[in-house]
């Protein structure tokens, strides 16, 4: 039994202790046991209700929290801003009253404005879990991701890994970058200079190119999607740029190759400009395996956080 | 569960005893199950170290049964998540098939009957055995559900409130079975 204290939300990384992170990669191992079985689910949340709220389109990482639901035994009902009247012009706070009323136990939530997931939380009991805001942050991405690095690398402390691409529109590099130094990661970043935050230079290292990316030898390579939605100003040149500029090509992923990195990409991937076809099949990919492990770590989330509602 | 003057530990089996219950087990279960064996699965966590104790003493005798483990946490009845418990969960390892097979379910003590109720839906989750059997080091009494052992090794007189902690070397400072009892 650990000594942690109860976590109504998971909002953001910046707030968790090592101890809480800890507890929640651990526990995503048994989790993810369970998909070997020919029964995938456990009784552990029967009769709670998730409520998946998106606000911002997204297929991979709704699927994920609704079979880890599924899998927990909680009944999920999905809230798509399309269907809902939200397109109706129903403030945000009026929706949260709907959805206090529905008495969710928890409620993933994807809002384009940073700070929504925090606005919801403190206004019902539910537990609310972050599934992305604006730029700001995206914690289950990160969780899986250390999750999967460390099925790769026991110990994680001292290894380095490199995020590569449009870093300031990036929600997942913020919050994959402040877990991994959580966890004694050194972490660089390569990409066009307009996409790197200002102001971040003291903890992370910047690379300027490939070259020296391969000399600082990175145990992994973290690509950006280019965010092609997000691109209304002009932070580079065009695609076809990005992709010469960054890209893994042919000579690249031999390079990669050579050094034994492994190749990590939150997805959905955009071939031929973070990487190639031919790039998607290098064998030290861990792309699928972070799709798989999302799963495992969002149920120890949903199994890890405490709601408020059944207090009343 | 230190002494303090609010709670007295007495001692009901010492570390011998403990391993004479262990003997008592597996000398049964060789005579009941004989050549043809079953697969012991133990709950975690010291129903593995008796599942194990039990398994080494039936190979000592030339007997080689399969052995699993199970976590049944996340099937409990009394998952509160509304609570301060944070249990640190176990992986499972059920390495041979289940279906059509005979199991000997293994913890150190048996109680209310809950946590086997839930060891029954997790290890159903994994195939479907012919048969289920149970294997406790102590039955302490005080059911509340229709489940009763098949092997015990030792039967203990307890008051409702009263603690029965087994411990053993693998897991614990001293070996032995202690009743405690809060004033």
């Amino acid at each position: 039994m650990s000594e942690l204290a109860a976590r109504k939300d998971l909002l953001d990384i910046e707030d968790l202790g090592l101890d809480e992170i800890e507890y929640v990669l651990d526990n995503a191992v048994p989790f993810k046991d369970l998909f070997q079985r020919s029964v995938k689910k456990v009784p552990t949340l029967r009769g709670k209700s998730v409520l998946s709220l998106f606000y911002e389109p997204s297929t991979r990482t709704s699927s994920s929290f609704e079979v880890a639901a599924m899998r927990l035994s909680a009944d999920v009902t999905h809230f798509s801003v399309s269907t809902s009247s939200m397109v109706k012009g129903e403030s945000l706070l009026d929706t949260i009253e709907t959805l206090q009323a529905m008495r969710s136990d928890y409620i993933v939530i994807r809002h384009q404005a940073a700070g929504v997931p925090g606005i919801v939380a403190r206004n019902t009991g539910a537990s609310v879990v972050n599934a992305g805001d604006g730029y700001h942050a995206h914690p289950t991405q990160a969780l899986l991701d250390a999750f999967t690095l460390r099925e790769v690398f026991p110990d994680l402390e001292g290894r380095r890994v490199v995020i590569v691409g449009d870093v300031l529109h990036s929600r997942v590099a913020r919050s994959v970058s402040t877990l991994f130094r959580k966890l004694g990661i050194e972490v660089a970043v390569l990409g066009p200079g307009s996409l790197i935050p200002r102001g971040r230079h003291g903890f992370m290292t910047r690379l300027s190119d490939w070259e020296e990316t391969f000399d600082w030898k990175p145990d992994a390579i973290y690509l950006l999607r280019v965010q092609l939605e997000r691109q209304e100003g002009q932070f580079f040149p065009g695609i076809a740029e990005y992709h010469r500029m960054y890209g893994v090509n042919s000579d690249r992923l031999q390079r990669i190759r050579r050094l034994g990195a492994w190749l990590m990409h939150p997805g959905p991937v955009n071939r031929g400009v973070e990487i190639t076809d031919e790039a998607m099949q290098y064998e030290k990919s861990l792309v699928n395996a972070q799709v798989e492990n999302g799963i495992a770590v969002r149920m120890a989330v949903l199994h890890w956080l405490k709601p408020e509602n059944a207090k009343e | 569960m230190s002494e303090t003057p609010d709670v007295t530990t007495e001692e009901v089996l010492d570390s011998d005893g403990v391993q004479a219950g262990v003997e008592e087990l597996a000398l049964t279960i060789r005579e009941r199950c004989g050549a043809s064996g079953a697969a012991i699965v133990g709950i975690h966590t010291r129903g593995v170290t008796l599942a194990r104790r039990v398994v080494a003493k039936l190979r000592e005798w030339g007997v080689d049964y399969p052995m699993g483990t199970l976590d049944i946490s996340l099937y409990r009845d009394d998952f509160d998540n509304h609570g301060q418990d944070f249990p640190k969960l176990e992986s499972s390892d059920i390495p041979f098939t289940l279906d059509g097979s005979r199991v000997i379910l293994f913890d150190e003590v048996i109680f209310t009957g809950r946590t086997i109720r839930a060891a029954l839906d997790g290890l159903m989750d994994y195939g479907r055995p012919a048969k289920i059997e149970l294997a406790v080091l102590v039955d302490r009494g005080h059911r509340e559900l229709p489940i009763q052992p098949d092997y015990t090794g030792i039967t203990v007189e307890t008051r409702r409130e009263q603690y029965v902690k087994v411990r053993f070397r693998e897991n614990d400072d001293r070996e032995g079975v202690f009743l405690i009892t809060e004033k």
